[in-house]
């Protein structure tokens, strides 16, 4: 039998660039996280990270070098090169299991100071093909985007509309990178960066450093009085090469199928009260709507128009204002889900949504044109 | 933007040299000499180009070898006036695409060329062939581009 898992609390920077130096961001979030537990890094069982050391980071094998910023040293611990939430689940089991009792999830990238984000993901091509033609992720963003907008008729103006949502409700999170109040117009007149896809519609690159403390059951009640729990997770991963896969059915289905099974999810839009998703271009959110099931293929467009996913909707999705906002590229998807985590809490402040959370969901993605997909769904 | 702390700039080279391994190395011998080739899976039929030494669907091993058409259609495509990327030998303008290659089951990823340029008028299905560069590198950008065919 598994044990039920806890998240006990979050600590996490802002996504502007910060004046500290990367080690004493992880020494002051991770050292935040633990008082607010009221325990000390004796007192963790095991610590995750996830970081993509050298090219992300500048440094090979940096959780080496990380590692007692964030109390780590002297454990059982391990580290996860790339997306967090691979991290988080990672985490999840060794408690699951019975091994540990406590897990500490670390997210880091101070993106700051590294290269501009598709300098970086030229690299993530295969040098016998891709990367002789110069692929990177903003370019399958927009030969995606295109394939989109022909086979479903999604408008440039629906895709900008995804902006708008996300930034507005930036404005009320204190950890927002991008605060811009913008209307559909300002989307469409911003730099084309390579058409069809517009500069204000590609994720900004921010530094993100994340600490979430997890504990088995019963000591999540001892250290917090609202931990919320862990309820179901599901991935999947598509074939590498672009030209391989259809590029509208992406494997978000298959993630979000084993996540719903687990937590017993029927009617996502019925059943999650909030969504936090992982947008770095921003018709990719509406995309995502049909891979997550709130509505039917090809009708993501006619989602953002029915303003169901805006705060005042029915499912509100990216009250953080999402990753149009804030993008620490290999954090992101913790930061997804302590955004999920303070919502199902009430803790959201100015952006909480309307209504009680008893159920969130959290999903990142990453690769080229969301080849690969991660979804987590907590609650109370 | 201003800081009230030193920043140190570090720039990192890190030279590599990849193994092509026998099948890409075939593949770009084919391109020298003005041939694409693919590679077809016994299991589920599907021809795959470049050639591949592997089906990832049926995880099997590919060597029945194709060569496949220069023409194909433009399935999607992306334009750039003035943005340039870094590592691409392609400067703008210039048009990126996903082009089907005929009886062919996987979209190569080149450019299209030539007058689309002039008229930026791509539509899906738009019929493309391949023009050379005279100078051969066995590289994928042998391929200068894909020219439209009215």
């Amino acid at each position: 039998m598994a044990y039920r898992v806890g998240i006990v609390d979050v600590a996490m920077t802002p996504g502007w660039e910060s004046k500290e130096n990367f080690l004493d961001q992880v020494f002051h979030t991770t050292k935040e996280v633990l008082d607010k537990a009221g325990i000390r890094r004796e007192d963790v069982g095991t610590v995750i990270s996830a970081s993509s050391d050298v090219f992300h980071g500048g440094m090979s094998c940096a959780n080496s070098y990380y590692w007692d910023a964030g109390g780590a040293f002297l454990k059982n611990g391990s580290r996860q090169d790339g997306e967090s939430l691979f991290a988080f689940i990672y985490a999840v089991m060794r408690i699951m299991s019975g091994s540990f009792d406590t897990a500490l999830v670390l997210g880091v990238c101070k993106g700051s100071e590294n290269p501009d984000d598709d300098m970086v993901t030229y690299f993530y091509t295969d040098p016998f093909y891709q990367r002789q033609i110069g692929l990177n992720e903003t370019i399958a963003a927009a030969l995606q985007m295109r394939e989109y907008m022909e086979r479903y008729g999604v408008t440039e103006e629906q895709c900008a509309k995804v902006v708008v949502k996300n930034l507005k409700n930036a404005l009320r999170n204190p950890y927002a990178h991008v605060k811009k109040k913008v209307e559909v117009e300002d989307v469409l007149e911003s730099e084309p960066v390579l058409d069809p896809l517009k500069k204000m519609e590609c994720a900004p690159k921010s530094e993100g450093i994340i600490a979430m403390l997890l504990a088995r059951e019963d000591v999540a009640k001892k250290l917090t009085p609202k931990p919320v729990w862990f309820k179901g997770y599901g991935s999947s991963m598509d074939t590498f090469y672009l030209g391989d896969r259809d590029l509208l059915d992406t494997q978000l289905k298959n993630a979000a199928r084993m996540a719903y099974n687990m937590a017993g999810i029927e009617d996502p839009m019925k059943d999650l009260d909030v969504i936090e998703m992982c947008e770095p271009y921003a018709f990719q959110e509406l995309l995502w709507y049909e891979g997550l099931g709130l509505c039917d293929k090809g009708k993501g467009g006619e989602m953002i128009d029915s303003a169901r996913t805006g705060m005042e909707g029915d499912t509100p999705v990216n009250p953080s204002g999402g990753v149009l906002a804030t993008n620490p590229y290999v954090s992101r998807g913790l930061y997804r889900l302590a955004e999920a985590f303070l919502q199902v809490r009430g803790e959201a402040g100015q952006r909480q949504v309307d209504k009680k959370v008893n159920t969130a969901l959290a999903h990142s993605t990453h690769g080229f044109a969301g080849q690969c997909h991660a979804v987590a769904i907590i609650g109370s | 933007m201003s800081k009230d702390y030193n920043t140190l700039r570090h720039i990192v080279r890190l030279p590599h040299s990849y193994a092509a391994g026998p099948v890409w190395t075939r593949f770009y011998e084919g391109l020298k000499e003005e041939k694409i080739y693919g590679t077809r899976c016994d299991k589920c039929s599907k021809i795959y180009v470049p050639a591949r030494p592997f089906c990832p669907g049926c995880h099997e091993n590919l060597d029945d070898w194709v060569e496949v058409s220069q023409e194909g259609e433009v399935v999607s495509w992306a334009y750039s006036r003035e943005s340039e990327f870094f590592g691409m030998q392609m400067k703008p303008p210039f048009i990126i695409a996903l082009i089907r290659l005929d009886d062919t089951d996987s979209n190569l990823l080149h450019f299209v060329g030539g007058k689309a340029l002039d008229r930026l008028e791509i539509k899906k299905g738009q019929r493309v062939k391949a023009v050379w560069n005279e100078e051969k590198k066995g590289h994928m950008m042998d391929i200068k581009y894909f020219e439209p065919i009215d």
